[in-house]
């Protein structure tokens, strides 16, 4: 058996990709698609292992290409199967095709996507242009700063599926998270079983008593209010989310929120910002607040539905707002520069800060001097 | 075929009249013994089914897009397996797991996804219904539209025969990957088409159907042709029919006289600008050509 097993709360140093290996391998979800991308290999390849060593029984599905991975989830999922995938860039760009089919299906399928710049010029390292791409098409998106979050996001995404059926991908940096070693907190596999619990459909393929059509021809009689019912699905999502972070604080003691407010209670000046970025800042942040500087951070945690009340709150006393996408809107203002100002219904005291594509490294320094005096 | 099966499995489509596709899905549909999941790939059948709030599906059905079929029901197939061992769909008869996609949705689009699926011996049947191009959209080649069709992708002009390249063989393409059950059909030899199905249900693994289904607005025939042109085309070596089992061809038919392909060509609006052609000879001698090649192949695949 694992060794893992044998410790209660076991302290571990781990990479992002075989943390969220060892989620998978504690949900053991019923059905796996899986496609390879650098970097969201070692999710999948560690997890192939656990299967491979019998300590998990997912069926895996070694598909043919992203399209089929996310094609295959659809299939399984719609047939009341728990399912869970995860994909990076050229992947995500790859099944966008079935990306918004997964949504309107109102299917809980989680993929965790190790976010990694888009060609143009190939390049493997990270930003969150694949995020940007696939933001409004009904998927929930979480962001994770840090492998411990990573691990955690997980089983929190799959919960706020269920609940919302809706899928849900939770991020992470690729390299930075998905390959860096960091200290984690790893939740006892009772525990987890109990958190994430058995998954009963509602409707499902094999109801043969029942029978449904999925995916039917709607036309213009009835394809709005769909779209709409599928907007007001995401409109029921914060409470959700508070819900299943508040359970998840009881049995991690790890307390989650829609944003992470890091020193911003008198910061004049704020950085606004998501993913393993979010780290670099708070070292600057302190930094800076040695030395006298009132400056702070807004971490965004929950992406979409985007949180703008709770920005706005967040954000009423900062005199200075810096934005920075981790993704160039080519051609438009930035994403979460955009999600922000409509937050505080003003682009006043908002500069944008486009920085980190495709896995240039920001420093410490830089972003001291970004928000110093 | 059951009436009684057909009753409770697929109803009426909103076909163009004399499509034979409701006929495909009824007779594959007629004959499975128990519970189904279907999914269809984008196109003729699954927009002529699932016209929202109705549905011709009385058994469980799923259409996601066009090039998805295979994996489509790779997935439904895989979480049959994994609900199973679970003890999570406890009394119920295992399912057949049926993927029906137009030409377009298999030879092209949707190869991939076929190839893939195949390869993972996934337990289903995947039918193609051949109408030789992409009709839902209005008549666009694909990889199955034959030498010298007229299509608004490949229009006959003054310098252009329509089509100017030869299908792809698909019954060979699906071959390669060594499925459980092969074969080629025709909406216009049913007996033929029911026993192969079958045959394709009882495999176990993967199999494969590919029947032929002319298309009245398109192929341009009168809509009460559409059993006699499907014959011809048979009976022309335009479509020979064969089975591919335990990893060997087998002969269905063997036309009893020579009927030349361009008696099959004749018969259709598509090919009517071939006729009004000066080099139309030589044309249909390689059309011609062409098929006997074709035949010989099958007839060799076949040992006979």
């Amino acid at each position: 058996m694992n060794q893992l097993n044998k410790t209660k709360k076991q302290d571990l140093a781990l990479t992002g990709g075989y943390a969220i290996g060892e989620a998978l391998r504690q949900i053991n979800p019923d059905v796996m698609a899986v496609y390879p991308i650098t970097p969201q290999t070692p999710i999948i390849a560690s997890f192939s292992k656990h299967v491979a060593d019998g300590e998990a029984d997912t069926k895996m599905i070694e598909v043919e290409s992203e399209h089929s991975a996310m094609s295959a989830c659809i299939g399984a999922s719609a047939s009341g199967a728990r399912v869970m995938t995860a994909s990076s860039s050229q992947g995500i760009m790859y099944m966008m095709e079935v990306i918004p089919v997964a949504a309107a299906m109102r299917l809980p399928i989680v993929m965790t996507v190790a976010n990694r710049a888009i060609s143009g010029t190939i390049n493997i390292h990270n930003d969150h242009s694949d995020a940007m791409a696939m933001r409004d098409f009904g998927w929930v998106q979480i962001f994770s700063e840090t492998v411990q979050e990573a691990y955690d996001d997980t089983f929190i995404a799959l919960r706020v599926a269920e609940k919302a059926k809706l899928p849900v991908a939770p991020n992470l940096d690729g390299f930075f998270i998905t390959h860096s070693v960091e200290n984690v907190k790893l939740l006892d596999d009772e525990v987890v079983k109990k958190f994430v619990g058995e998954y009963i459909p509602e409707k499902y393929l094999f109801d043969f008593e029942n029978p449904v059509t999925y995916g039917a021809l709607t036309l213009q009689n009835s394809y709005m209010e769909i779209r709409e019912e599928l907007g007001n699905a995401m409109g029921l999502v914060p409470n959700i989310f508070r819900e299943v972070t508040k359970e998840f604080a009881e049995i991690s003691g790890r307390q989650y929120d829609f944003v992470e407010e890091y020193k911003i209670e008198d910061a004049e000046r704020v950085i606004v910002a998501m993913g393993s970025t979010a780290g670099t800042i708070k070292e600057a942040v302190d930094n800076l607040r040695e030395q006298g500087e009132k400056v702070g951070l807004l971490k965004i945690k929950l992406f979409r539905p985007f949180p703008y009340e709770q920005v706005k709150k967040s954000l009423q006393n900062a005199q200075e707002i810096i934005v920075m996408d981790k993704n160039l809107s080519i051609g438009a203002k930035q994403v979460l520069e955009n999600d922000v100002v409509e937050s505080i219904g003003s682009s006043e005291k908002v500069r944008s800060m486009v920085y980190g594509l495709g896995g240039k490294e920001v420093f410490v320094k830089e972003i001291e001097e970004l928000i110093g005096s | 075929m059951s009436i009684q099966n057909t009753q409770e499995k697929v109803s009426a489509m909103t076909t163009c009249a004399g499509c034979p596709i409701g006929l495909v899905a009824r007779t594959v549909l007629g004959l499975v013994d128990g519970p189904a999941v279907v999914t269809g790939a984008t196109g003729c059948m699954e927009v002529t089914s699932t016209i929202y709030p109705n549905t011709s599906w009385k058994v469980p059905y799923i259409h996601s897009v066009f090039g998805n079929a295979g994996a489509t029901i790779s997935g439904v197939e895989t979480a049959w397996r994994a609900l199973e061992e679970r003890g999570k769909v406890k009394d119920q008869k295992k399912p057949k797991f049926i993927a029906f996609a137009g030409d377009g949705g298999s030879y092209d689009i949707g190869l991939q996804a076929l190839s893939g699926a195949l390869e993972r011996g996934h337990d289903f049947l995947f039918v193609t219904y051949d109408n030789e191009g992409y009709m839902n959209t209005g008549h666009q080649r694909s990889g199955a539209t034959p030498i010298g069709s007229s299509t608004e992708t490949t229009p006959a002009g003054k310098e252009s025969i329509g089509k100017s390249i030869r299908r792809k063989d698909l019954m060979q393409i699906v071959t390669a990957h060594r499925p459980a059950y092969a074969a080629t059909a025709n909406v216009g030899f049913l007996a033929d088409f029911e026993r192969k199905v079958k045959k394709a249900l009882e495999a176990k693994g993967p199999s494969f159907i590919l029947v032929f289904s002319p298309c009245v607005p398109l192929w341009k025939y009168p809509e009460s042709q559409t059993i006699n042109i499907a014959k011809l085309g048979t009976e022309t070596n335009f479509w020979p029919l064969y089975e591919y089992e335990n990893g060997e061809y087998k002969l269905s038919y063997e036309p009893k006289e020579k009927i030349s392909v361009e008696e099959f060509y004749k018969t259709q609006g598509r090919f009517k600008h071939l006729f009004k052609r000066k080099d139309k000879e030589k044309i249909f001698a390689d059309i011609q050509d062409i098929t006997d090649k074709e035949w010989k192949k099958v007839k060799k695949l076949c040992n006979n």
